[in-house]
Order: C-alpha cells, then structure tokens, then sequence
C-alpha cells in the first residue's frame, strides 16, 4: 500500500502494532507506519497457536534484509489463528497491513486493556501526521 | 551511501540482471611511490606484489606481526614504481599509519589519497556497455586498470569489483562525481545502496571486514590463503606458517526457513561456532551466512544448526561462491 492510512475502526499501540476487536477477540498486525520504516518484509515466523500473548511483549518478529524487529502485542490473550500465509507470502504485510497481512488472533483474556490504546487519531497525532 | 534507494531486494536483482551503480567514496586510498615501493609493498602485503603487471590490480591482507587482519585491500598499480591501495573506510586511518610505520628505512613515500578520489562501482551483466558509451577509450579488462575520459571526467577504471558480477569501478575527482553519477543515470545504470552491497557480495562470499575478517582472525582461517604468499616473507608470514588451526570460515545455507544474522551461535557436531555474515539470498531465496566452524565441520555438505534468537535452524555448509553467475552466453542472453 503505497499511500499512509489508519483505519478508524482499529485501536493503535505505541510500538506501532494495530489491533481489530471483535467480541472478546482481536487481531493483531503491523501499521502501516510500520511496515514501511522496515521496508520489504522478508520472513516472519508465526507464533504457535495456543501460545500466550501479554500485552505491550513481544509475540513474534518480521525482518526486512538488512534487519530484524520485535512485534508487539498490544493487548493479553491466547492465540487462536496465525496467518499461515505469511510464511510463504511475507510481502503481505507490506502489501495489505490493516487485510492480509494480520498476523495473529487471540482470545482476550483482559478486554479492559484496550481502553488503554489509542484511536486512529491518537496514533497520528503521535506520528506527528495529525 | 544510503543503505537502499528503491529497495534492497530489486537494487540487488537490478544488479544481478542489469546494471547498477555504488557511490563507494567512503572507500580510502593510499598511494605509494618511489624507488622501493614494490620492495616496500612486497613486505607489508600479503600477496606477491611483484606479479602485479603494470596497470593490473590484485588483492591482498595486511598483518600484523602476530598474523591478525588489519585490513584486505586492492592494490593498482599505477606505474613502475606507483601504486594505488584502496582500504576499507573504517581502517583507513589505521592503515594509513601502519603503512607510515612500516615504510621506515624503504626509499618510499606513503601518502594519504582518499580525499583525492571519488569512487564509483558500475556492477552487472550490462555495466560494461553503458561505460563504453561513455568512455573515449577501450575499458580495462578484468584485474586491469586504464586511465581514461568518461562522461568527460578523468577518471582511473578499474576491472574490478565487489559483487561477483561483470563492471567496473571508477576512480575519479570528487568535483567530478557528481556528473559521472548523472551521466550513468542516463544510461540507466540504477543507484543501488549499501544493503545490495552487502547481499551481493555475500552471495558469492567476498569478506567484509569487521564481518568476516578482523584482527582476532588470521587470513588462514579466514580462507585467505590464495592471496598469503609465504615466499615473501611478508609481515605475519612468520607467524602464520605452521601454525595449527581449529576454526576455519564457511559459506552455508539454511535448508529450511530463518535468516542468519551476525553474532548467531552456531552449533556442529565437532563443537561451536559463530555467524559473521547473515542475511536473506535475493537471488537463493533462502537465508545464507558465512561464519567459523572447527575445522571438522567444515567440509561442504555437513549438516549444521544456526541459533537464530533462540530458535535454532538447519544449514548446511556450502562451497564458495554461494551464487553462481548465470553465464550470458550460455543463456542466449545477448539483450
């Protein structure tokens, strides 16, 4: 996506992680921000289903050529889905960061926690974008 | 140089099937000349500087007493008695003041160029023909050097390279580079950034220094050995013959998913080792490193494992050059 956009309907995280609620789930993935300071993705390992994710801990990691970065979880939970298609299609998330380039979904185990995160205009006005 | 303009993956694939274009000014150069600076060379260079033909180039190491890697370098020879060393940025200071050092008691003089030069590397399969419509002469063929007028600058071409593909790298005045780099861009030779740089010559498994290569290692183990020609009697040979080795560096690729990365521990059934360059093959579309092993898993085809942040991964150690050129003629690929 060659163009910066922050869904409305998504909640933002500082380290530049969005999350999609839905009922007591949520899916995770990189901002477009994101992918675009780390260039073309080049591998991302999914995390096992099942496996716990903490809020505000990294869960996995994407890496460009040149380098590796830490995702972050931006809320608690277990996992329940990983994106497969990752692991043969990584340039996904460049291409589609808010579609096909979630990466995981979990279980929310403490839902008040997204009270803590910020709205899309929030999350620009942080970037300094307004 | 930044580290990519449109991207890693396409500057590294633009030179692997086009042409593309480093500013490598960051590179230093050392000149030297006089009377004994063959003589003097000869000492502090690893190779056999006397089979440099005049106009040639060559590469070489230089040690310290102990056999430690200052730096690796190529050397043009410029004239009977003058030569061109092009040294590593980060090292230039140090090895500037070694070869000052070591020049005592040699009727040379050792001066320090790299303010002089601007340094342009024109590499791939089609670099060569968008220098030739630039050129006003003959280019120098590979491992050769000639002086001539490019895009209307003096500029020194040198046959030689750093990704493992065809072109050529131009030495030219830093008011000049600025017009040379413009004229290439017409050509449609494309910038390509550090991190092609790093991909491209980690592919064909050329050392980096400060990677691969460094003053804890001696060139033995580095699989210098080709350029350390103990007949010389160059500084470190000494030390470095006879000595018995348990490391050795290796090129290897992961037979399954990962990316390798400098400082990963590798394991292998005769012991530890460790990663000094990692990173994704654009061209092998898998992760490749180079890194020291004991000598006992060092031949190719041995299966070995990565730690890549705490998750280890299968490799298995390869031969040199990890990519292997496609051949243009073999190809029907005349474009």
């Amino acid at each position: 996506m060659a163009e910066a956009s922050y869904p409305d309907d998504l909640r933002y995280h500082e380290e530049h992680d969005w999350a999609r609620i839905d009922g007591d789930q949520a899916t995770f993935g990189v901002t477009w921000y994101a992918q675009d300071a780390l260039g073309e993705v080049v591998f991302f390992d999914p995390p096992d289903v099942g496996a716990s994710v903490t809020k505000d801990q990294s869960y996995a990691e994407v890496e460009s050529v040149k380098a590796v970065s830490d995702v972050f979880a931006p809320l608690s939970g277990e996992i329940v889905e990983v994106n497969e298609e990752l692991a043969d299609s990584p340039e996904r998330i460049n291409a589609d960061p808010y579609g096909d380039g979630w990466m995981i979904k979990i279980r929310m185990t403490d839902p008040s926690e997204a009270e803590k995160l910020m709205d899309a205009a929030a999350y620009r006005e942080m970037l300094g974008t307004g | 140089m930044p580290v990519q303009y449109e991207g890693i993956r396409q500057e590294h694939v633009n030179v692997r099937t086009g042409a593309g274009m480093f500013d490598v000014s960051h590179m230093g150069e050392i000149e030297t000349s006089g009377p004994q600076a063959e003589d003097f060379l000869q000492r502090i260079l690893s190779n056999d500087v006397t089979k440099i033909a005049e106009r040639g180039a060559q590469y070489s190491v230089l040690c310290r007493e102990d056999g430690g890697v200052l730096d690796d370098l190529f050397t043009y020879r410029l004239g009977p008695d003058r030569y061109l060393t092009v040294t590593n940025a980060a090292n230039h200071e140090r090895d500037l003041a070694w070869f000052e050092r070591q020049a005592a008691g040699f009727d040379v003089e050792v001066q320090d160029a790299h303010s002089d030069w601007a340094m342009l590397a024109v590499q791939g399969p089609r670099a060569r023909a968008a220098l030739e419509r630039l050129a006003d002469g003959e280019l120098p063929r590979r491992m050769r050097t000639a002086e001539l007028r490019l895009a209307g600058a003096e500029t020194l071409v040198c046959g030689t390279g750093y990704t493992g593909e065809d072109g050529c790298e131009l030495m030219v005045g830093p008011g000049d580079a600025g017009a040379v780099w413009d004229a290439l861009l017409e050509e449609g030779v494309e910038p390509a950034g550090l991190g092609a740089r790093d991909t491209l010559r980690l592919e064909v498994c050329f050392h980096l220094y400060g990677n691969d290569l460094d003053e804890q290692h001696d060139p033995i183990e580095a699989g210098l050995s080709w350029c350390c020609k103990f007949e010389t009697g160059f500084t470190g040979a000494d030390a470095l013959s006879g000595r018995t080795r348990e490391q050795i560096l290796v090129p290897f690729a992961f037979t399954g998913p990962g990316i390798p990365r400098q400082g990963n521990p590798i394991r292998t059934n005769a012991g530890a080792g460790v990663v000094t360059s990692g990173s994704l093959s654009p061209c092998l579309d898998t992760g490749i490193g180079m890194g020291y092993v004991p000598v006992a898993a060092s031949e190719p085809g041995t299966t070995i494992e990565v730690d890549v942040r705490g998750k280890l991964r299968s490799a298995e150690v390869r031969t040199k050059p990890l990519y292997v050129r496609r051949d243009p003629e073999n190809e029907g690929d005349h474009g």
